[in-house]
């Protein structure tokens, strides 16, 4: 019988059941399951997460475990049940679901579904798989060799270069066989590894980005958060592109100054908001800093486009300067909540920009879903066709 | 003490409950770590099929471990021989008492006419039933690809609870024809009658009729989908019908858990009283462990809003043997399930030395009810109609292939949580392969109807 296949019992005298564990094998089925679901969701899950770029380059993304559905009534206002101990008919008491529930602190959470993983993923893996989901077009650069070739560590095989050889690795490999660390280990070819290499492309142009971010009294700390979010994904799409991305981080109200990407998200003002001075900056250190003929330059501005009406035509002027030696400029409207449709000061000047052939863009930024509709703008804008028309 | 002393005890503890008069199928013991004894309880069988539903109720099992909440003792397979798992971190006590325990449910398995009729259908073999299926998804996998196994057992499992107990396991289709009607009686006046004109006689026979499908409406969804999905592959039959052959077998083990559970306890309590051959120690031991396990509610509460099944089946058994003497005991747990046998045997006067309430929880405040013998034993009994799911039955199949389905409100008293019902009809849209539509209504009590795609 079938049985026998389960029941089968190895010479060594291990039952089937210490060799493997349906369980995890199920529950590792559902991680994977679970990966693929965050994949497909991707804009939506991380868009909204508290992003740190740099330094860790992975993003935790919290998911609930997901649910095998049956068909199961609608749940009542009210519930019957049958309770055993010391009450007397009219008694009236606190339901324990409801306020275990209400308070929510419990580690691990109450009950099915509530129970929170924390996936990792790898920010370069996610950049990858954007791309590829939300079909973006690679950049062109204006200058230098487009792509070079180069080693990168990935992987283990059993065969390799002696200099290769992973001891970790290969003890790992040595417990796994041996089943408990004995007393004295005795490696075997099989249990050997050795570090491989593959050949990855590598982009090898330079580029720089400016962030410019408004952050005049109108600016709300969740219009921060938004900006940020763009901003951060934005660079990503970027460092895709190039090999070495330079970024610069400028803050304005009716001044402005460079800030730390650290410093720069903390960064909140008061008074109004007069454009051109951040954008005066934004060329003062491209051309102080950075050399337009070897750089590919970026801008992307965030602001919710409350800008001082005297300033229209400096701003104007200022930002036909950037443009001119940019490959584009973004400006993004963060509004939380609310949809102006970019009928604003700041939003005219860059629409009659746009107009004008230059190679600009803009996009309203309501709320975190918003976040890769503006990606995908932004890149498709710049499809190699339409950057070359324009 | 080395737990393995306890297989000297298992002889001898046979022996007093065959003379006790307990009957059962031999039983095989097997000491099993507790990393098994948990996949045990998640997947309700020893081997089963890969699914990824059983890896999430792991991650729960296992949190509920490390948090100390629950500790299994044994588990125990009906059939001939019986499967008995007991976990191999148990002490000589408890394991006495386990094994005293899991005679009682061998005699209840082999006994129980539920247990018999499912038995009889399925197998008294079902844990190499229940493996021969697994191997027959993991080749369904390997030929197939995951992805498409996992959608029919993602259809099949979510339907797990949609069968009808009261036709066979193997069940034919319905008949092709509806039946003729009723031919009339050969008598005198018949006669008479063709003799006056032959013609008009004969031409009474009608033609025969395709029969509807279904011919009634269809409780068994597992069986329909199997048997006239428009394109099912025999494949995905197979593993319908082997997701339908373990529900059989659970049924039982679903419908009969307070009498089995209070069963198996009144045994392995009055074995215990018994058996002389065990140290007084051991004795104690084993008598505080049972005292913990039929235990109505935790110890550092007054009050529990549920049943501990163990300690209510034991309270009710023993007022069974002690009213009405233990010959009646056994025919009762021969003939009865838990409907039968808390209507009949839960008196109000146990309900009140037990301290059974019923109650109401709204808005976060719960309310003890007046008591009512009746009301009390449906509330006991209502999450285990219809397998303790909602009433869903295929009620016709379009001409297109459209499967319509409704669900029997009136007998759940309320609708369908509308979000998991949309969800479970995609996974049955997947594998049925044209649209799927269900009847149900919503909060205000309104027809509404739930559909995929």
């Amino acid at each position: 019988m079938g049985g026998d296949s389960g029941s089968q019992t190895p010479t060594d005298g291990a039952k089937w059941y210490e060799l493997f564990s349906r369980g995890a094998r199920d529950w590792l089925r559902h991680d994977e399951k679970v990966r693929e679901a965050v994949r497909r969701h991707l804009p939506q899950a991380v868009a909204g997460g508290e992003l740190i770029s740099g330094g860790a380059r992975t993003v935790r993304v919290p998911v609930r475990m997901l649910e095998h559905y049956r068909f199961r009534l609608r749940s009542a206002e009210e519930r019957q049940g049958v309770g055993q101990g010391q009450a007397k008919p009219g008694d009236v008491f606190e339901d324990p679901a409801r306020t275990r529930s209400a308070g929510g602190k419990g580690p691990g959470g109450e009950g099915e579904g509530e129970v929170q993983l924390l996936l990792e993923f790898k920010i370069d893996d996610i950049v990858e798989w954007l791309w590829e989901e939300m079909r973006l077009p690679n950049l062109t650069p204006r200058s230098g060799p487009s792509q070079e070739q180069e080693w990168t560590r990935q992987g283990w095989d059993r065969r390799g270069a002696r200099s290769r050889l992973d001891r970790r690795r290969s003890f790992k490999e040595l417990v796994k066989r041996r089943g408990t660390p004995g007393a004295v280990p005795t490696f075997t070819d099989d249990d050997l590894r050795f570090r491989q290499l593959a050949l990855r492309r590598r982009p090898a142009v330079r580029a720089v980005v400016f962030f410019l971010l408004d952050v005049s009294g109108s600016m709300s700390e969740r219009d921060r958060q938004l900006a940020k979010s763009f901003f951060f994904w934005a660079a990503q799409g970027l460092r895709r592109e190039y090999r070495t991305l330079e970024t610069v981080f400028v803050a304005h109200t009716t001044q402005a100054w460079e800030f730390t990407e650290a410093e720069f998200f903390q960064v909140s003002g008061t008074g109004g908001t007069v454009a051109s001075s951040g954008l005066r900056k934004v060329s003062e250190i491209l051309h102080d800093r950075f050399d337009a003929q070897s750089f590919n330059v970026y801008l992307f501005y965030a602001s919710d486009g409350d800008n001082a009406v005297a300033d229209t035509e400096q701003a104007r002027a200022a930002l036909a300067a950037i443009a001119d030696e940019a490959c584009f400029c973004g400006y993004v409207e963060v509004a939380a909540g609310l949809s102006r449709h970019l009928d604003t000061e700041t939003g005219r000047l860059f629409a009659d920009l746009s107009t004008a052939g230059a190679n600009v863009g803009s996009c309203g930024l309501a709320d975190f879903d918003d976040v890769w509709s503006a990606i995908r703008q932004f890149f498709t804008a710049q499809d190699p066709a339409h950057a070359e028309g324009g | 003490m080395s737990a393995m002393e306890w297989r000297d005890y298992t002889a001898r503890i046979e022996q007093l409950a065959r003379e006790s008069g307990l009957r059962f199928h031999p039983v095989e013991f097997e000491a099993v770590p507790d990393s098994f004894m948990m996949e045990l309880a998640v997947y309700g069988l020893p081997v089963r099929m890969p699914h990824w539903s059983f890896g999430v109720r792991y991650i729960y099992q296992l949190i509920q471990r490390n948090m100390g909440h629950s500790r299994l003792f044994e588990v125990v397979f009906p059939g001939n021989p019986g499967h008995a798992y007991l976990a191999a971190g148990n002490g000589l006590a408890e394991n006495v008492l386990v094994t005293a325990h899991v005679l009682g449910h061998a005699d209840f398995s082999r006994n129980n006419l539920l247990f018999q009729r499912c038995q009889g259908q399925v197998s008294e073999r079902i844990v190499e039933h229940a493996a021969q299926h697994a191997r027959q998804i993991q080749q369904a996998i390997d030929t197939h690809g995951l992805q498409r196994v996992e959608a029919v057992l993602d259809a099949a499992l979510a339907l797990e609870q949609h069968i009808d107990i009261d036709q066979s396991v193997r069940r034919p289709q319905y008949p092709q024809y509806t039946e003729p009607p009723k031919t009339l009686a050969d008598d005198a006046f018949r006669r008479r009658f063709a003799a006056l004109e032959p013609a008009a006689a004969r031409a009474g026979a009608p033609d025969r009729r395709r029969a509807p499908v279904p011919p009634h409406p269809e409780r068994d969804l597992l069986w329909f989908v199997a048997q006239y999905a428009p394109e099912l592959e025999s494949w995905e039959r197979d593993i319908f019908l082997a997701v339908r052959e373990e529900s059989f077998y659970f049924y039982p083990v679903f419908a009969t858990q307070i009498m089995n559970e209070g069963w198996a306890s009144y045994w392995h309590a009055r074995l215990l009283r018994e058996a002389e051959f065990i140290p007084q120690q051991a004795y104690l031991d084993a008598i505080k462990c049972h005292s913990d396990v039929v235990r109505p509610v935790a110890a550092d509460q007054q009050v529990a809003l549920g049943l501990n099944p163990y300690h209510l089946g034991f309270a009710i058994w023993e007022r069974i043997v002690a009213a009405e003497g233990l010959a009646v005991a056994f025919a009762i747990r021969a003939e009865d399930d838990d409907f039968g046998f808390i209507r009949n045997h839960l008196t109000r006067e146990l309900a009140a030395e037990l301290g059974l309430f019923r109650y109401r929880a709204r808005d976060g405040r719960i309310r003890v009810l007046e008591e009512d013998v009746n009301a009390l034993r449906e509330a006991i009994l209502a999450p285990k109609y219809n397998f303790g799911a909602p009433t869903v039955l295929v009620e016709k199949v379009q001409v297109d292939g459209t499967l319509e389905l409704s669900h029997d409100h009136a007998a759940d008293g309320r609708g369908l949580d509308l979000e998991r019902g949309r969800k479970v009809l995609e996974y049955l849209y997947r594998i049925w392969r044209r649209p799927v539509r269900l009847h149900t209504i919503d909060a205000e009590g309104r027809a509404l109807e739930i559909a995929a795609p």
